[in-house]
């Protein structure tokens, strides 16, 4: 067995089960795809044929041993193959290899010569790259030399490696092993094996690839659906975060909201989760976003687990949302289903079928908590969390609701999920006096700067509108209390500003008087000052005079020494 | 001899077509085994086609042959088919209705 260091593969043509194969199925080598009646050996068998001859120009061959072509052709016409068109255009061909147990008498030593050739020929009419050979096992319902069917099925798996064809062969289960007669014995190169559970009333397709010789490969089970377009796997492979983020914004719909997000919005390619309780207005930002969405010319899914797509159309016209006019413009889709209709693995394998079909820039999930409660609480969400890993892989951006019980207990509500959301928005109920208000918080917010505070959130005809909320010595009250408290802060400001402005009057008179009562006095001053000095002068000039006098009186009568001393 | 025991028959040719795959031992003692049983019990009365599908491997699909070597009793009707190399005689001549022609002593 010489393995190369880079196996050869080809694809399978199933959606999601390349990925899981990292790559595809081997080339020129047999697989084997094992599983219970009617779980989609068959049309994985025809699916692999049709798209490679389709889509990959690979012609194909398929040797049928459970259904004649019509049945076949009638069977598979409902997922849009048209096999009769490929057989005419030479892309396919088909041999329906009849076993009848009750017309087959054995003599003696024979072998399956006949087959071979017949696998032959179906395989050189086209040139085929590709075979199938459903179901094989057949063979030992119709043979009763047991040893000799197993020694001819040994040979021709080995003589279709000689072919160098890629083949896939499907086998029924068995009881304790994957096939019931051990064909994973001879196929050693690729096993995969199908299963269809059912779990509390709901089933569940799902996918496992058993080995995968030389090959890396998923090896988790993974669900499957299949629906009109055939088999879609759901390839959660890994849960990478390696993922490359970008620093882009999107609107989230609502001015106000996109200022508390730092003024321009969600991240694109992040994950925003808006909980709840009932009626807390979820579906309505959801709408809000997918509305700017589409307004900013990109595609939107919106999953619906609650409402029908008409109801939710119809709900939000009447806050001033028209999302008809872009479904009709093919920017949204709406895919509505209850939560209980499947599980939740088919529920991811069709929202991933459609992402894969629309490349939608945002997906909306309403509500995400319904679906992780149709499912096993935990497996449910590693599901879900590999499906976002999924989407952010591609930069769509998702926005998930989630139902909260009442109460205080609300931040506690999808611990599992928060974890792996950028943007939490809180729908929180505020009960005052007779009223339930809506507010809003930004819990959190990856990787931007971010309002703490709380808004009022009121849905009106015009769309959903956040108030700041009053926030006073009395605490944070919304709705008519709001108003009231505001009203009455009104008041109590007015008030103070009269106080301020009668006493301010008052000052101004006061200074006023008292300047012109200093004014007053000056002037009374300098006239008295004036005055003053004036009388000063004459007495001091008064008394200067006398003097002179008196010294010329003395002069006058000879007066001594003695007596002008006293 | 066979001539007294006609009834299943009613004195028809017998054809017989027999499915092999190029020459191998087992094509060659089928058809061996074949004639023997045919010189035994219809004797003059049988016409053999032996039919290579490696030369025609379409005749394998139109006529849905699977095993190597196969033997169809196309007439008389209804068909009849019996695989292998017929080494198991009875078994072989049970499936044709040779036996109901078989006197005792043949």
């Amino acid at each position: 067995m010489a393995t190369p260091t880079t196996l050869p593969k080809i694809k399978s043509g199933t959606d999601g089960l390349d990925e899981i194969l990292a790559g595809g199925l081997p080339a020129g080598r047999p697989t084997l795809v094992c599983g219970a009646a009617g779980c989609g050996k068959t049309l994985l068998g025809m699916q692999f044929l049709v798209r490679g001859a389709v889509d990959y120009g690979e012609p194909g061959a398929f040797i049928a041993f459970e259904e004649n072509v019509e049945d076949l052709q009638k069977n598979v016409a409902s997922l849009g193959f048209d096999l009769a068109d490929l057989e005419s255009k030479k892309l396919l061909s088909i041999d329906h290899v009849k076993i009848d147990p009750t017309n087959i008498i054995e003599s003696g030593d024979y072998d399956l010569s006949g087959l071979f050739l017949r696998i032959g020929l179906a395989i050189d009419s086209v040139g085929a790259k590709r075979v199938v050979i459903d179901t094989l096992e057949t063979l030992f319902g119709g043979l009763s030399n047991y040893g000799l069917v197993r020694a001819e099925l040994r040979r021709l798996f080995e003589w279709l490696k000689e072919r160098e064809v890629s083949a896939i062969i499907t086998a029924e289960r068995g009881d304790n092993a994957l096939t019931r007669h051990g064909l994973e014995e001879y196929v050693s190169d690729c096993v995969i094996s199908l299963d269809h559970r059912v779990h509390d009333q709901v089933s569940t397709r799902r996918l496992r690839v058993v080995k995968y010789r030389g090959s890396l490969h998923g090896t988790n089970e993974y669900p499957f659906l299949i629906d009109e377009t055939g088999i879609t796997v759901l390839p959660i492979t890994s849960a990478g975060l390696d993922h490359a983020v970008l620093d882009e914004r999107v609107s989230t719909g609502v001015a106000r909201l996109d200022s508390m997000l730092g003024g321009q919005g969600y991240y694109r390619g992040s994950t925003v989760l808006v909980s709840g309780t009932a009626g807390g207005g979820k579906t309505s930002m959801a709408a809000h976003f997918a509305d700017a969405t589409c307004r900013a010319g990109e595609r939107v899914l919106f999953f619906s687990f609650e409402e029908s797509a008409q109801q939710v159309v119809r709900n939000m016209r009447s806050i001033g949302i028209d999302l008809a006019h872009w479904e009709a413009a093919g920017s949204l889709r709406f895919v509505a289903a209850r939560p209980t209709a499947f599980g939740m693995e088919t529920h991811l394998a069709v929202l991933h079928r459609q992402v894969r079909e629309i490349r939608p820039a945002a997906v909306i999930i309403d509500p995400a908590s319904t679906l992780i409660n149709a499912g096993q609480a935990t497996a449910a969400t590693q599901l879900l969390v590999r499906l976002i890993d999924f989407l952010k892989a591609q930069h769509i951006t998702v926005l998930m609701t989630a139902l909260t019980q009442g109460g205080d207990v609300i931040e506690r509500t999808d611990v599992e999920i928060s974890s792996i959301v950028d943007t939490w928005l809180l729908l929180k109920t505020i009960e005052l006096a007779g009223e339930r208000n809506r507010g809003l918080y930004v819990l959190k917010s990856r990787g931007m700067s971010h309002s703490n505070q709380i808004r009022e959130f009121n849905i009106t005809n015009r769309g959903v509108v956040l108030t700041d909320v009053y926030v006073g010595v009395d605490g944070v009250l919304t709705g008519s209390a709001r108003v009231a408290q505001e009203a009455r802060a009104r008041d109590e400001a007015r008030q103070r500003r009269l106080v301020v402005e009668q006493k301010s009057r008052r000052l101004a008179q006061l200074e006023a008087h008292h300047k012109e009562q200093l004014a007053k006095l000056q002037v009374d001053f300098d006239h008295e000052a004036a005055e003053l000095r004036i009388a000063i002068e004459a007495a001091a000039n008064d008394s200067q005079f006398r003097d002179q006098d008196q010294r010329r009186m003395a002069q006058v009568r000879q007066q001594d020494d003695g007596e002008a001393l006293r | 001899m066979t001539e007294q025991k006609h009834d299943a028959t009613d004195g028809k040719v017998w054809n017989l077509r027999l499915y092999i795959a190029g020459d191998s031992p087992k094509s060659r003692l089928a058809l061996a085994n074949l004639e023997r049983m045919c010189e035994r019990h219809l004797p003059g009365r049988y016409k053999i086609d032996v039919i290579d599908l490696v030369k025609t491997p379409e005749l394998a699909k139109a006529h849905q042959i699977l095993a190597i070597p196969t033997l169809v009793r196309e007439v008389p009707e209804p068909i009849k088919r019996v695989i292998g190399d017929l080494s198991d005689e009875s078994k072989a001549l049970l499936n044709l209705d040779l036996d109901s022609l078989t006197t005792g002593s043949g």
